[in-house]
């Protein structure tokens, strides 16, 4: 496929400006500044502070990608940015500069959908994605559900989280715990040492027959538990409250996703999004796709969670659908809908 | 030189192209095509196609640009980043400079004053942003950010925006109400023509960002 179109990426939804290029199914590079460091004392990502990192961080990391991938700028034949959703700032800062490059550059632009875009991408990993097939996407911005068709033009939402992400809940419990921000990647590692079943947690419209999730209620929950133990002079048992709380996200997150699965007769299930780290959440989900005959598709980590390389995959399979591009005044859109894989 | 020049940091979205000699004095640039739109919530989208349109009604290409000029504010933030993004990324992908101007030097250029006067945009929350001119090619203080009763006005005329939104405190706000963006390039040709330095084209917030660290987790508990 090295003559397939050189797509460049370029994602700037939350905290990471990720900057990828693309030949097909064929990853040439992937860069990311992070401004994770300059959010963590503040415990959750600040607009303005990702908006201005993003700013001072796109050329030298377009430069960077560029020099991995041994290609220049003459080198791209189209640009992808992603277009929403996510924090309208942020995504603003990527849109205009995509829009610049592909004005100066003389090539196509695509306006994408950042969701959609978790998805793309495990086709640089796995290759084509089997027709249909589900994707469960879940990270401190989302927890969805959806029906992938046709990557390029048919991405159907199934359920989504009815209040907090999953990856929120997770920066919750955390600080809770007195761990840092972002909170997935402490909590996974003292759950190892701890008893999921020590305490039964509320899992969340378990039952509701929906493929909608909800982890207000058990991340309230969890806070109560810590808080009557603390009140009462007893001891914290840090790894088991955070065993048992990743059991019943991760609980709640893979019933679902079988049920998605076999409601609209996919057999295969993808997972993407920062919490597809989760070491539990994908042993959780190969054991009971297992059970199921579902066969789970999961990326490695890096193109898990945010990064250019999603967007530039995204854009190569609509550059290949030979989809309409974007024009020049494509607004960025903080909620844009999930059914809308280009804008 | 074939520059373009365009400033986003207060509602107007302003383009121009200029063309100007490479060196010697002041007063020999034209603006051979100029787009201004005044629309506070669609800089991202009014921009660039801007940018293209002004390029076609010139008639010159993308590729024939030597420099970019961009104003760097202050003036709220969301706007301001889209003109310094697509500065910057224009110049990348163009291999030219892009270079700098302070909004408010571009404001007052375009005031043609030759007597002191302030230039002020709407800094929202009640603040403006401000500087004191000598005359329009000479700013004497460093941009500020106050509110209006505290600016040493002293009984200076008040150009732009900012002195508009306070008529009693600043006296209404004279023409220019917002920079162009043909005064902006022909102030930035006649700097580099002249062999003065621009500033960088990086953003001039000056306020950080809002913040706050978090206290302990507030407790749920049911008393
Ligand atoms: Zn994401």
């Amino acid at each position: 496929m090295t003559d397939a179109p050189l797509v460049l990426g370029i994602e700037t939804s939350c905290d990471e400006t990720g900057i990828g290029l693309v030949r097909g199914h064929t990853l040439l590079a992937d860069e990311i500044a992070s401004s994770v460091e300059e959010h963590a004392r503040f415990g959750g990502v600040v607009p303005e502070v990702a908006s201005r990192a993003h700013l001072e961080a796109m050329t030298p990391t377009i430069a960077r990608a560029l020099d991995r991938a041994g290609a220049s700028l003459a080198d791209v034949d189209a640009i992808a940015v992603t277009a929403g959703p996510g924090l309208a700032g942020a995504l603003l800062v990527g849109v205009a500069a995509a829009k610049a490059y592909a004005l100066a550059l003389d090539k196509p632009l695509y306006g994408v959908n950042h969701l959609s875009a978790h998805v793309a991408v495990d086709q640089l990993e796995h290759g084509a994605l089997p027709k249909p097939c589900v994707a469960l996407l879940v990270s401190g911005g989302h927890s969805s559900l959806l029906l992938v068709r046709d990557l390029a033009q048919a991405v159907v939402p199934l359920g989504a989280t009815v209040d907090d992400a999953a990856g929120e809940a997770y920066d919750k419990v955390a600080r809770l715990l007195g761990m840092p921000f972002p909170g997935g990647p402490p909590i996974d590692r003292a759950a190892r040492e701890g008893d999921p079943a020590a305490i039964r947690f509320p899992r969340g419209k378990y039952d509701d027959g929906t493929l909608d999730f909800s982890f207000a209620g058990l991340k309230t929950a969890v806070a109560r538990w810590v808080e009557d133990r603390r009140r009462a002079g007893e001891p914290v048992p840090v790894a088991d409250v955070a065993a048992s709380f990743q059991e019943a996200v991760v609980d709640v997150l893979t019933k679902k996703a079988i049920a998605a699965c076999r409601e609209h007769g996919a057999d295969h299930l993808l997972i993407g999004g920062g919490v597809a780290a989760n070491s539990r959440l994908r042993a959780l989900a190969e054991e009971r796709c297992r059970a199921a005959g579902i066969h789970l598709r999961v990326p490695r980590p890096k193109l898990c969670t945010d990064n250019g390389a999603m967007v530039a995959a995204l854009g190569a399979e609509l550059v290949s659908a030979n989809a309409l591009p974007s024009r020049l005044d494509l607004p960025a859109d903080s909620s844009l809908p999930v059914e809308y894989v280009r804008v | 030189m074939l520059l373009l020049a365009f400033d986003t940091a207060t509602p107007a979205v302003t383009i121009a192209l200029c063309e100007a000699p490479d060196a010697g004095p002041p007063g020999a640039g034209r603006v051979l095509a100029e787009l201004t739109t005044v629309d506070a919530r669609r800089h991202g989208e009014l921009l660039t196609p801007g940018i293209r349109e002004v390029l076609a009604k010139a008639g010159a290409g993308a590729r024939e640009l030597s420099a970019i000029a961009v104003g760097v504010g202050p003036g709220p933030y969301t706007g301001l980043r889209v003109g310094l993004a697509t500065a910057q990324a224009l110049g990348a992908a163009l291999g030219v400079p892009a270079h700098g101007v302070h909004t408010l030097d571009a404001l007052a250029f375009a005031s043609g004053r030759s007597e002191p006067f302030l230039a002020a945009t709407d800094a929202r929350r009640k603040e403006i942003f401000w500087a004191r001119y000598a005359d329009a090619r000479h700013r004497e203080t460093e941009v500020a950010v106050d509110r209006p009763a505290e600016v040493p006005v002293g009984g200076l005329p008040v150009i732009g925006h900012g002195g508009l939104l306070y008529p009693d405190v600043l006296g209404g706000g004279l023409d220019p109400v917002y920079p162009s963006a043909g005064a902006l390039g022909l102030l930035a040709a006649e700097r580099l023509a002249a062999g003065e330095p621009l500033p960088p084209a990086r953003p001039v917030y000056l306020r950080r960002p809002d913040a706050r660290q978090p206290g302990a987790p507030k407790p749920v508990s049911r008393p």
